[in-house]
């Protein structure tokens, strides 16, 4: 059924802090590994082992940078509505923030309203009342790929081997897989994270961990103004300490020699004769 | 986004196929064709085949087209379940009014068939129109454009096709038809002359900051790719050849959709002689331009997520 189900007051999701990921990839081929044999499995790719691999993959590590250039606001001005405003043009006396890099997960964000699942002519692809879960039904889709085309975030990959669209799952198949130890019921990607970056838990809670750290941290909807409202949350980067008063590598050689040892000191006043 | 060639066919085929059996809904109301009864199954078999060759194209889109009936059962939500429905709602009306035209009936149940042939073969180019127009995620397709677009195809690819097969049995179109008609395509030709320019402003693109959420701090721009190869989102969202060759691709579709069929409509009201190949010049002039025009409609559309991999707009 691809209306959607009443709101529930179960809002299971990721929160993933973008100022600790390292861009390891170790979520990424968590995930591939878990969803390969999973309950929605196989992933498979096309031509695996010739010149031009391509296949399915629920989760994608992107690393970006951000252009030396403003510093940057405090925390709470990086609330989700102020995060798509243009940067305004430093004035020249205005300190100068050191060019960043930033490693960016992608993975479906099992929205609230989300377009891909009332777009689906077969009801294959469907959000769970329960827990807010949004799935596909591999047994009734069709493979118009329309779906994909609905989704701003780019969640979604078809199978050319299988000929349908795959999705991440949230794991569902480990979060209430009884037969895992307690520490395992949750998404592979979470698990495998070496930095714990990523953070799994109902967003519907307040009381929560994850819905706590995305209070206390400024957590923020991936670009909202499509209105799909998503479930998961992105932490933003923490200030950063120093390279703020000018573009990282252009202070001068700081040399003292004063506080060298004294046979150094001696070798600099030779040499320097 | 790639112009898959099943879904550029669908929508030229069946759009044509639409306007056809639309126009023949609006003759059969008015008045019935000067036409032999044998003759005036014509008109209805090419609508009904152009609609069909459309639906067969499409279905070589799908990854399991031996589901494609489950495309049916999400109409409260999906617009593309709802074009699934009327299409294939075309087909009794039609035929009904096809028995009614064959009878020589013209009681009160052909004039409801006719009214509903309009009404259901228009009714499917807007939902096809709306597949496109709903998704915000392509702003080439999210405009007020997309609509008026479709329906003019199908209107004037239909009153083409009419035109063409009346020709064969030395049917002349009268003057004033002929200016309407040629009026109409003008209308279209102007239409789409003011889609790609709201396409080439390129206001509200998305772009990498707005869609990382990181825009705030600065310029963001892709700086490690997130894997060595491709994948199916840059296969089919991050479709190049079009805009490399848009300029000309664009005055193709124009002339071939618009201004060529215009002169052919505008020459036969003028003239009394070749009305026959005048006609048929029409019809393959815009059978060629509409199919160019919609493939340009999906080549040149730039979906949001190819933001997240090129430091471009999308």
């Amino acid at each position: 059924m691809t209306s959607l189900p009443a709101a529930s007051s179960r809002k299971l999701g990721l929160v993933i802090d973008l100022d600790i990921c390292v861009g390891c990839h170790a979520c990424a081929v968590a995930c591939k590994e878990w969803n390969e044999q999973g309950q929605f499995g196989p992933l498979p790719d096309e031509n695996p082992y010739g010149r031009d691999p391509l296949g399915v993959w629920f989760n994608r590590v992107h690393s970006y940078e951000i252009e030396a250039g403003n510093p940057m606001p405090p925390l709470a001005s990086l609330a989700a509505n102020d995060m798509c405003t243009a940067p305004t043009p430093g004035r020249e006396e205005a300190p100068v923030r050191a060019a960043m890099t930033v490693h960016f997960p992608r993975s479906c964000l099992h929205c609230e309203t989300p377009a891909c699942v009332t777009v689906c002519p077969t009801g294959a692809s469907y959000k769970r009342a329960e827990d807010g879960i949004v799935l596909v039904d591999e047994s009734k889709c069709i493979g118009c790929k329309l779906c994909s085309w609905a989704c701003p975030y780019g969640a979604r990959e078809y199978s050319e081997v299988r000929g349908v669209m795959q999705k991440c799952t949230l794991c569902v198949d480990r979060i209430y897989n009884e037969t895992l130890a307690p520490a395992d019921r949750e998404p592979a990607c979470v698990r495998a994270c070496p930095t714990r970056a990523r953070h799994f838990g109902d967003l519907g809670d307040p009381a929560s961990a994850v819905s706590t750290l995305v209070r206390e941290r400024g957590g923020f909807d991936l670009a909202p103004e499509f209105g799909y409202r998503p479930v998961n949350k992105y932490l933003p980067l923490r200030p950063r300490r120093g390279g703020e008063s000018q573009p990282l590598g252009s202070e001068p050689e700081a040399f003292d020699a004063s506080t060298l040892p004294p046979i150094l000191r001696w070798l600099d006043r030779a040499l320097s004769r | 986004v790639n112009p898959a060639l099943s879904v550029v066919f669908f929508s030229t085929l069946s759009g044509a196929g639409l306007g056809l059996l639309a126009w023949l809904g609006v003759v059969y109301l008015i008045t019935p064709l000067p036409l032999s009864r044998e003759f005036a199954l014509i008109p209805f078999g090419t609508g009904l085949a152009l609609l069909t060759s459309g639906l067969v194209a499409s279905t070589f889109h799908l990854g399991q087209p031996r589901r494609a009936w489950r495309a049916l059962t999400q109409w409260r939500s999906s617009w593309l379940s709802r074009e699934g429905i009327l299409a294939l709602a075309v087909y009794p009306v039609a035929l009904a009014l096809t028995w009614q035209v064959w009878h020589a009936d013209r009681g009160a149940l052909t004039q409801v068939l006719s009214s509903a042939l309009f009404a259901v073969a228009l009714a499917t180019v807007v939902t096809t129109a709306k597949i496109y127009h709903t998704l915000a995620t392509i702003r080439a397709w999210h405009t007020v454009h997309v609509l008026p677009v479709f329906l003019l195809c199908a209107i004037a690819c239909g009153a083409l096709w009419n035109w063409a097969l009346l020709s064969l049995a030395a049917w002349q179109l009268p003057f004033l038809p002929a200016l309407g008609l040629s009026l109409l395509l003008l209308a279209l030709g102007a239409l789409k002359l003011l889609y790609w320019r709201y396409l080439d402003r390129g206001e509200g693109e998305a772009t990498t900051g707005m869609m990382t959420g990181l825009g705030a701090l600065g310029r963001v721009r892709p700086f490690d790719a997130p894997h060595s190869e491709s994948n199916y989102l840059l296969r089919e969202m991050g479709y190049v050849l079009a805009r490399r060759h848009a300029r000309r691709l664009r005055v193709l579709a124009l002339f071939g959709l618009a201004f060529v069929p215009a002169l052919c409509a505008a020459l036969a009201a003028l003239v009394t002689r070749g009305e026959t190949a005048l006609a048929w010049s029409a019809v393959v002039a815009a059978s060629v331009g509409v199919f160019v025009e919609r493939w340009l409609f999906f080549a040149e559309a730039r979906h949001t997520v190819v933001a997240y991999y090129r430091a471009d707009r999308a």
